[in-house]
Formats: C-alpha cells, sequence, structure tokens
C-alpha cells in the first residue's frame, strides 16, 4: 500500500482554500432556496392535482428536494473543477507528470476536496432554515438514528462514486479538448439518471429500470430516499454494498482509461 | 549519468485549413501531418555538468526535456538517466529529477507559495528537518523571505519564478532540467537566477540542462552546449570551441579624423563607413588584427580603435543560416 500521505495532504490544502469563498457560498444559499421553493411548489401543485395514490408521499418528496439543494455539491455533474481543465488544455499537466504520485489518485483527491468544502459551507445553513420552515414546506427528521447513519454512509459513498463518475469527464477532455463538450453530455445525461430533474420514483416504471441498472442513481437519489426512510433499512444495507461494488468498478475502469490517454496525450504548446 | 540514444520523435498533427468549405470538409476527413520533432537525438551527460540545450523555436528542445522528463513517449531509441528509463519507471524516477517549465506553473496560484511548498513537501516525502533545511537554504539564495507568505497571484513573474525554481529543488533532486527558465525576465531577476544555478551546481554538484533563448544565460553558465535545429542534432561540445570554429570574426570600429581614403584591407569586409568612423568585420582565419591595425594607421589618422568579439548571437545566427533551420 503506497503511502496516503500526498493526496490526504492535497484534501486538506483544497479544502482549506476552498472554505475561503465565503460570498460564493452565501449566494450559493439564497439561489439553492430560490430553486427548492420552486421545485417545492411545482410538486405540491402536481400532488394536489393528482387523484392517484403517488409513489412517495408528498412530506417525503419535500424532505428529498431540500436534500438534493443542500448537497447540490456532491450530486451534481457539472460541478466542475476548472483548473484540471487547464491543466489538461493548457499543457500544465506537465507538471503532474513530475511528480512521484499517482495522477489519478492525485485528482481524485482534488475533485473530491473542492465537493466537500463547498457543500460543508452550503449544507448546513440550508439544513437549518429548511427545518423551521412552516408546515408545507419543512424538512422532517429521520425516522430513527439507524436510518440516518445510514444514510451518512450512503451519502459519502454516494459522494465517492460521483467523484468516481466525473473523472471520466476529465478523461474525455484529453482527447476532446473541449471542457464544455465533456461537461453538457455528462452533465445532461448523468442528471437526468441520478432523478435531479425528475425524482426516479415518480418516473414510469419501464424508465425505473433502467435508472437502476446505471450509477447515477446512486450519488443523489439513493441517499435521499434513505434518508426519509422511503428506502428500508434493509434494502438500504443492500444498497450501500452495489454503490460499493460500482465503487469499485468505476475507480478500477477510470484508472485504466487514464493510463491509456495519458500515453497518447501530447502535452500542448511549448 | 544521463545518456540519450537515437531518440526519435514524431507528431501526427491534424491540417487545419481555414474557410468554411474547408472546416466542413474536416469534419468528415482529417488530413494529418507527420511532424518530426526529434531526429535520431543522441547525447551523454557527466554529473555535475551544465548543459545548454539551444536551437531556434520548434527545434525539439522542449521535447526533449519532456522526453527526459517521462512526459513524452519516443518513438524509438533508448535513454537512460540516473539507471531509469523515464517514461517506464516514472514515479520511481521523477524523485530524482527537479524540472522548471518557464512557461508554466507548477504553484497553486490562489494559496500563498509555503502551502505549495508544503504540498510538495508530502508528495515528495521529504522529512521535516531536511525540508527545513532545504528550504531555509533556498530563502536564503533566492531571497524568499518577503514572498513566502504571498499567493501566488500577487507576484511578479520575477518572483514567480525564483519560487518556482526553489519549488523544483525542494526534493535535492541531483538532476535539474529548466526550460526557458529566465523567459520574460528582467536584467536583475536573470542575473539572480543565473547566480543561483551557478551556486547550486558548485555547492550540491546538480547536474542541470537548461533551455533558453537567451544567449547570455548560456554564456554565464554553461560550459558545454548542445545545438538542435529541426530535431537534429547540430553541434555538441564547448562553447570556445563553437566561437573558435564559428565565430572567427572580429569587429573593428575605427573613428579617424576626417578622410575618404577607400580601405581596401584582404580578409575584412566592410560593415559600415562613414568620414569619420568605419566598422569592419575581420576574418582571423585569413588576417590577423594587428596587421589590419597596421594597416589602418599607415592610411588614417587613428583617434579611437575597439575591438570586440562576435556576440554569441551572431554565431549563432550565422550557425541557423548555415544549417538552414
Amino acid at each position: 500500500m503506497k503511502s496516503m500521505k500526498p493526496y490526504i495532504a492535497v484534501l486538506r490544502l483544497r479544502l482549506l482554500n476552498g472554505m475561503q469563498y465565503r460570498a460564493a457560498a452565501f449566494a450559493g444559499v439564497a439561489t439553492q432556496f430560490f430553486w427548492g421553493f420552486i421545485y417545492v411548489m411545482i410538486f405540491q401543485a402536481f400532488y394536489a392535482q393528482s387523484q392517484t395514490n403517488q409513489p412517495i408521499s408528498l412530506e417525503e418528496l419535500v424532505t428529498y428536494l431540500w436534500l438534493q439543494q443542500s448537497f447540490l455539491a456532491f450530486i451534481m455533474l457539472w460541478f466542475r473543477d476548472n483548473e484540471l481543465f487547464d491543466l489538461i488544455t493548457s499543457g500544465n499537466i506537465a507538471y503532474e507528470w513530475c511528480r512521484p504520485i499517482g495522477i489519478y489518485e492525485f485528482w481524485y483527491s482534488k475533485l473530491l476536496a473542492q465537493r466537500l468544502s463547498s457543500a460543508l459551507l452550503r449544507c448546513f445553513p440550508i439544513l437549518f432554515i429548511a427545518c423551521l420552515l412552516p408546515q408545507a414546506y419543512r424538512m422532517t427528521l429521520p425516522p430513527t438514528i439507524q436510518t440516518f447513519l445510514l444514510f451518512c454512509i450512503a451519502l459519502i459513498l454516494g459522494l465517492l462514486v460521483l467523484v468516481a463518475i466525473s473523472m471520466f469527464i476529465y478523461i474525455s477532455v484529453f482527447i476532446t479538448l473541449s471542457p464544455m463538450g465533456s461537461l453538457l453530455v455528462f452533465g445532461v445525461i448523468g442528471e437526468f439518471f441520478a432523478g435531479m430533474v425528475v425524482p426516479i420514483p415518480l418516473m414510469p416504471s419501464w424508465l425505473q429500470k433502467i435508472v437502476y441498472i446505471m450509477p447515477f442513481h446512486l450519488t443523489a437519489d439513493f441517499p435521499f430516499r434513505v434518508y426519509s426512510g422511503h428506502i428500508p433499512n434493509g434494502d438500504a444495507i443492500q444498497g450501500i454494498v452495489i454503490q460499493l461494488l460500482w465503487l469499485i468498478v468505476l475507480v478500477a475502469l477510470g484508472k485504466v482509461a487514464f493510463n491509456q490517454v495519458m500515453k497518447k496525450v501530447i502535452v500542448q504548446g511549448g | 549519468m544521463i545518456k540519450v540514444e537515437g531518440i526519435n520523435k514524431t507528431f501526427k498533427v491534424p491540417k487545419r485549413s481555414t474557410g468554411m468549405v474547408e472546416g466542413i470538409k474536416a469534419l468528415f476527413r482529417r488530413e494529418h501531418t507527420i511532424v518530426h520533432a526529434l531526429n535520431d537525438i543522441h547525447f551523454s551527460i557527466e554529473p555535475g555538468e551544465i548543459v545548454g540545450y539551444i536551437g531556434p523555436n520548434g527545434a525539439g528542445k522542449s521535447t526533449t526535456i519532456k522526453v527526459m522528463s517521462g512526459i513524452l513517449v519516443p518513438d524509438s531509441g533508448t535513454c537512460s538517466i540516473m539507471g531509469y528509463t523515464p517514461w517506464k519507471d516514472r514515479v520511481e524516477y521523477v524523485k530524482n529529477i527537479g524540472v522548471v517549465f518557464g512557461q508554466r506553473s507548477q504553484l497553486w496560484w490562489d494559496v500563498p507559495v509555503l502551502d505549495s511548498f508544503e504540498l510538495l513537501k508530502d508528495i515528495y516525502n521529504i522529512r521535516e528537518k531536511e525540508y527545513k533545511e532545504t528550504l531555509e537554504l533556498l530563502t536564503d539564495t533566492l531571497e524568499l523571505q518577503d514572498i513566502l507568505h504571498s499567493p501566488v497571484r500577487q507576484l511578479s513573474l520575477g518572483q514567480r519564478m525564483r519560487c518556482e525554481i526553489a519549488a523544483s529543488l525542494l526534493h535535492s533532486p541531483p538532476i535539474l532540467f529548466l526550460d526557458e527558465p529566465t523567459i520574460g525576465l528582467d536584467a536583475v531577476s536573470k542575473i539572480a537566477v543565473r547566480k543561483f544555478i551557478k551556486t547550486i551546481n558548485k555547492e550540491k554538484q546538480v547536474t542541470v540542462i537548461l533551455t533558453t533563448h537567451d544567449m547570455f544565460d548560456i554564456e554565464a553558465l554553461a560550459d558545454r552546449v548542445i545545438l538542435i535545429g529541426k530535431g537534429s542534432l547540430l553541434y555538441d561540445g564547448n562553447l570556445q570551441d563553437l566561437r573558435r570554429r564559428f565565430g572567427s570574426h572580429k569587429t573593428i570600429t575605427v573613428d579617424y579624423k576626417p578622410s575618404n581614403t577607400p580601405l581596401q584591407i584582404p580578409g575584412t569586409t566592410i560593415l559600415s563607413k562613414t568620414e569619420i568612423r568605419s566598422i569592419l568585420s575581420v576574418d582571423t582565419t585569413q588576417v590577423t588584427i594587428s596587421e589590419v591595425i597596421m594597416k589602418l594607421s599607415n592610411t588614417l589618422e587613428l583617434v579611437d580603435v575597439s575591438i570586440s568579439a562576435q556576440p554569441i548571437e551572431d554565431i549563432l545566427i550565422q550557425l541557423y543560416k548555415e544549417f538552414e533551420i
């Protein structure tokens, strides 16, 4: 086992660095509240009009939506690290090469730190206020302590899976040299299948089958439904195992792909 | 220490054509041109040497540095540095080298320089004690005291470059690659950088390979120069030999009392001539300087004479012309 020191060091530095952007975080909190209210109101209208029984209760859905907003940095694929894109397109990646470290692991740590720092600054104010809102908009607490613990594990694993997926965006930029293109493709597809546009329980069942084959729902939909108790604890444990398996597969594939593009890459310019 | 043999590298570059029609064509079929970046490059470098690696833009200097630092894999040829093949044993190998790419930055833009250094300390797994000693030495010789705590974005180019050089030496590598370390620096910073390179070479026996377009860098630092052009090795030897072989011309500037006597001395060419001043280029293989001066004083009433060696820049221009690069 190689020393973890460099990776932890970059994680720490990034984390501290990212926590400095308080103004951005404040703006982020405001934006997320705005979107949170809009989504909640849309679904309230939708539930009020509907005659049939919905597969997820409105209360669970409201909680689901607030969690989405608070942990946006954990679940959004378009949440990007421009520095890494710059490294690739400008050729500064040359320096990363001259370090006695695994670059995949190094970048993984950077991306993880960026999402962590951003979420840490944003989630607490949103969660806190969302719990104090009037009844109809209020976020509920998880039913049991066990559920909450399972949610924490699922959320963290979901984050790790998401970072592993997002590594493929950066890998693809080596080939396309166009960050925007890669981001759009991954962003749109990934977020739809993660239930960011329409919550997965509300999707038609044939689509749900497709969604569950893919790893995207493990990053956002799964942990949020564990929280509200919509997924019972037993199923949650099963889901966590699946998260772990996906994580292993994605990291392994990512490393193979990364080494492939690295071999081919021509460092840009100069 | 460094042995490079028969390195070849070609790049496949897609042809970019301008215009709408051509652009649409390119969507379906790309034409490629093959660029021979390196052609059978070979040299070997002993420990403790400072080698200047020179050549015009696009000659393949940076490509060679990239091959030697394990970033690019050559198409053929071998390269053995301290027993490692750079592109094969990357992780083990790079612990032994420091690299500065003058046109790039390895420091984190938003954080104080010292934070970047601390990160490098963890990346290279440098022990606390050694790190402190090296940092102290680097801080003293590169005069970094005042800038260590500033974020990189607030530094001037010269300050940044000194930090970049320090960053690449924190792990005390025995080999240092400098790719245009003085690019864009003012005279004071250039001299500081040169002095520093000289110092670490003398005191720590660091082997230095530097590419540059500034011939004063070469004159001040390198005992040995390797010249490449269009990807091929053209010259490998010391600077004096290069001068002797290609710089046999001296320039004589003479001031004299007004006179219109035509000057015709064999072995010289007149670069410019007025009533009171002439500049002559002397080919020292044909005629000695003293002969020329004697002849001049016979025909003219001399006021002042100055003799200068052909600047290395001119030698290079001449060389580039000669090799058609």
